[in-house]
């Protein structure tokens, strides 16, 4: 028990020499016990007894200025350890506050313990002050969720919330505690077991599934890896890495998975899709073997467009999560298992592909169809200060993004060469989760750079966090992307409605470098790129937080870019060509 | 094709909750689904009957053992099993039709139940087929009300379906 925590109400005795606590001191202890160093959140009425649990400061708290950007930086927290993010939130509002960013980290399969107080059990049901039926609203985008009912519980259940959180596919818990269960007392012991009869991941794989695997490679003249997130939360890239090199493979990582193999590596073929490489995506459509690893082939990926995807090719799916084996496309060979161990055996013995011809071709792609934009003299492009921000930094930086075409550019320009080194909202898509989540990533890693790359829209969605970085000195770089302009959505305007530009001109947004030192926070702007290599260094020496305006070319677009519906083969390479 | 799901499900508040809105957002169809206890204490089974391909029922199945208070899923329609239904019946019927509706009634060993001045309940338990055209037959006299229990249903074979 850390020493830490002194606590009240400790003379009452339950049996012999047992202590007796309150829910929310349980609670408190519950999280110490799972090596909580810091929560992110909220109060009011429904969680103040376990607000009062934290007043002595046993636990580091982060009072966000708003529930979606306290679970961001619970979420970016997570994604830059791999350790489940906590957040804390009051009942009603509070709780419901929570919701974009627990369907957020469901998508992306990241651990969060959610905490929610709720009114006292004998007001539920009737529409209680404040009263919100969170475990409902947040059925179908938690893992789990769990109602206490009975202060016995508690401490089974936090184990059981972490535990579920954290291992198998990984991804949000929620713990609803009402009132009075916060405020009842009992004894306290911590688990140190946990068994969840219904909750058993597969980790091994079959072997043999593995042995068919051999078998397929063993005849695969142009195989293909499509690494995603999955390799990044299991932690096997050097697996990959390995595997992919003994068996000459190249490899394409998706948004999730960039960073996940290296992006310097001569096997690696960038990223897939939508915004990805012409060579990713031409080594899909051509390949006779595709190897998906922690890889879901979502619509972003295969543009909705199975029948034109990968072809002639026999699929391979590597995958901790049955369902997602099947799910979206035909599997020839299925291997259930923690992508760490399948790659642990791959990398052992698979066989070499005959595949150099193969490995000639789609690295002559890679370098034949590089990402392009026209550098215009006097113009700052948003493409040039990604790059910028890699060069300055060597790429050794935490990055966060937005979401919009700046999180594309990031995806195209900045090349990760480390796991958890690039943090991103990928299946929701969600605007306001890159700065929040950058504050969660820098207090998970506090010796290294952390970048947020921001667009001018989702900035304004969390930018209130900026109290968060200034009063906790979190030294959070932030890129904002300045077009004036919804761009992602100015890109879709421009190319599928006629350039009938809706609702997407971002005038009567604020000065954003008087906003950020109205927080006490420093800023700069660059709108031209001496400027722009000035104050970034500037932001890059300075000790604390800052923001960077960088005010870009409003009409740039992302490419290549493939729309929805179409096959990989008809990219749209955009206005660099030839 | 039409099968039977056989699920066993941690007896927790709001299983059901879960289980039904999984389907419904994974826009799995349902034809009918029952809860009640089971062999075991802390357990409820399940019965779904579903429609879909191969590969639905395959999701269908994995996408229910997502669920932490799912236990164990089985396809009934791949085993020899037993499926049966209650139907419960109010039919129009005065004093003299009464022995008219006996005599429907007595071949689908169901049962009049209930007898009121200008109506009567029968009770019919089988499969969903039957239950239909003895409802097919009743229909002339005049259905007032009809309530049915959605379809339950064991395997056939001794074993068990848990753990
Ligand atoms: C919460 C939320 N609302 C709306 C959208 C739809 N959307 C996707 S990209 C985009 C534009 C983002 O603009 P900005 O933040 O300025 O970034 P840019 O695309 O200009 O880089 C919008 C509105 C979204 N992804 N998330």
């Amino acid at each position: 028990m850390p020493d830490a925590v002194t606590m009240t109400d400790s003379t009452e005795r339950a049996g012999k020499d047992e202590k007796e606590f309150t829910g929310s001191e349980i609670l408190l202890r519950c999280l110490l016990e799972e090596g909580v160093d810091v929560a992110f959140g909220y109060p009011g009425g429904a969680v103040l007894p376990i607000y009062d649990s934290l007043y002595r400061g046993a636990l580091n708290h982060l009072l966000a200025r708003h529930e979606q950007g306290a679970i961001h930086a619970a979420d970016g927290y997570a994604r830059a350890t791999g350790k489940p993010g906590v957040v804390i939130a009051t009942s009603g509002p509070g709780a419901t506050n929570l919701v974009t960013g627990i369907a957020n980290a469901q998508m992306d399969s990241i651990p969060l313990v959610c905490i929610t107080g709720n009114v006292a059990q004998s007001l539920i049901g009737t529409d209680a002050f404040q009263e919100a039926d969170i475990v409902g609203i947040t059925m179908p985008i938690t893992k789990h969720s769990y109602l206490v009912t009975d202060v016995k519980d508690l401490p089974r259940i936090v184990k059981e919330a972490f535990h579920i959180a954290s291992t198998g596919r990984p991804g949000p818990v929620l713990i609803d505690i009402p009132k009075d269960v916060s405020n009842a007392k009992s004894t306290f012991q911590y688990p140190s077991t946990v068994t969840v009869r219904g909750y058993q991941p597969k980790s091994d794989p079959h072997p043999l599934q593995l042995t068919r695997l051999y078998q397929a490679l063993k005849e695969a003249k142009k195989p293909l890896i499509l690494a995603g997130g999955g390799v990044v939360t299991s932690g096997a890239e050097k697996e990959l890495i390995a595997f992919a090199e003994k068996a000459r493979i190249p490899v394409t990582t998706t948004l999730m998975g960039l960073g996940g193999f290296p992006g310097q590596h001569s096997l690696w073929l960038g990223m897939p899709g939508m915004h990805g490489t012409y060579a990713a995506n031409h080594a899909l459509l051509e390949c006779d073997l595709l190897i998906g690893i922690g890889a879901r082939f979502d619509d972003r990926v295969t543009m909705g467009r199975i029948d034109k995807f990968a072809t002639g090719a026999k699929i391979v799916h590597i995958d901790i999560d049955p369902a997602e084996i099947g799910k979206n496309l035909d599997t020839f060979i299925p291997i259930v298992g923690d992508v760490k161990k399948v790659l642990a055996s791959a990398m052992q013995e698979a066989p070499r592909c005959p595949s150099d011809a193969w490995l000639k071709q789609v690295q002559g792609w890679y370098r034949q169809y590089p990402f392009r934009y026209r550098d215009e003299e006097g113009v700052l492009k948003p493409q040039w200060v990604i790059q910028h921000l890699y060069e300055s930094t060597g790429g050794d930086a935490v990055v966060t993004t937005d979401v919009g075409q700046h999180q594309m550019w990031v995806a195209q320009y900045f090349p990760f060469a480390r796991p958890r080194s690039f943090i991103t909202s990928g299946g929701l898509g969600t605007m306001g989760f890159g700065f929040p989540a950058a504050l969660g990533a820098q207090l998970a890693r506090p010796g290294e750079t952390v970048i947020s790359v921001t667009g001018d829209g989702g900035f304004q969605m969390t930018c209130q966090e900026l109290a968060v970085a200034a009063l906790s000195e979190i030294p959070v770089k932030v890129a904002v992307i300045n077009n004036h302009c919804l761009g992602m959505v100015r890109q879709w305007q421009e190319i599928f409605h006629k350039k009938r530009y809706s609702e997407v001109d971002l005038s009567g947004s604020p000065d954003f470098v008087r906003l950020t030192e109205a927080y006490g926070v420093k800023a700069f702007r660059a709108k031209t790129r001496e400027e722009a290599v000035r104050v970034w260094k500037e932001a890059l020496e300075h000790p604390g937080p800052a923001v960077v305006d960088f005010w870009v070319h409003s009409s740039e677009n992302v490419y290549p870019m493939v729309a929805s519906g179409t096959g990989l083969d008809e990219m749209m390479m955009g206005d660099e060509e030839g | 094709m039409r099968h039977v799901l056989s699920v066993m499900v941690n007896d927790q508040p709001r299983v059901l909750a879960r289980v039904a809105n999984l389907l419904g957002r994974r826009t799995f169809n349902i034809e009918s689904i029952s809860v009640g206890e089971s062999e075991e204490a802390g357990l409820s089974r399940m019965v779904i009957v579903t429609r879909g391909d191969e590969q639905t029922m395959e999701q269908i199945s994995k996408q229910l053992h997502k669920l932490v208070d799912v236990i164990k899923v089985q396809d009934l329609s791949s085993h020899p099993a037993v499926e049966r239904e209650l139907l419960l019946v109010k039919v129009e019927a005065g004093p003299s039709e009464r022995t008219e509706i006996g005599g429907i009634v007595e071949p689908f060993r169901a049962a009049v139940v209930d007898v009121g001045p200008h109506s009567l309940m029968v009770q019919a338990t089988g499969e969903r087929s039957k239950l239909n055209a003895l409802l097919q037959l009743l229909h002339p006299y005049g259905v007032k009300e009809v309530a049915r229990t959605g379809v339950t249903a064991l395997s056939r074979s001794a074993v068990k379906v848990t753990n």
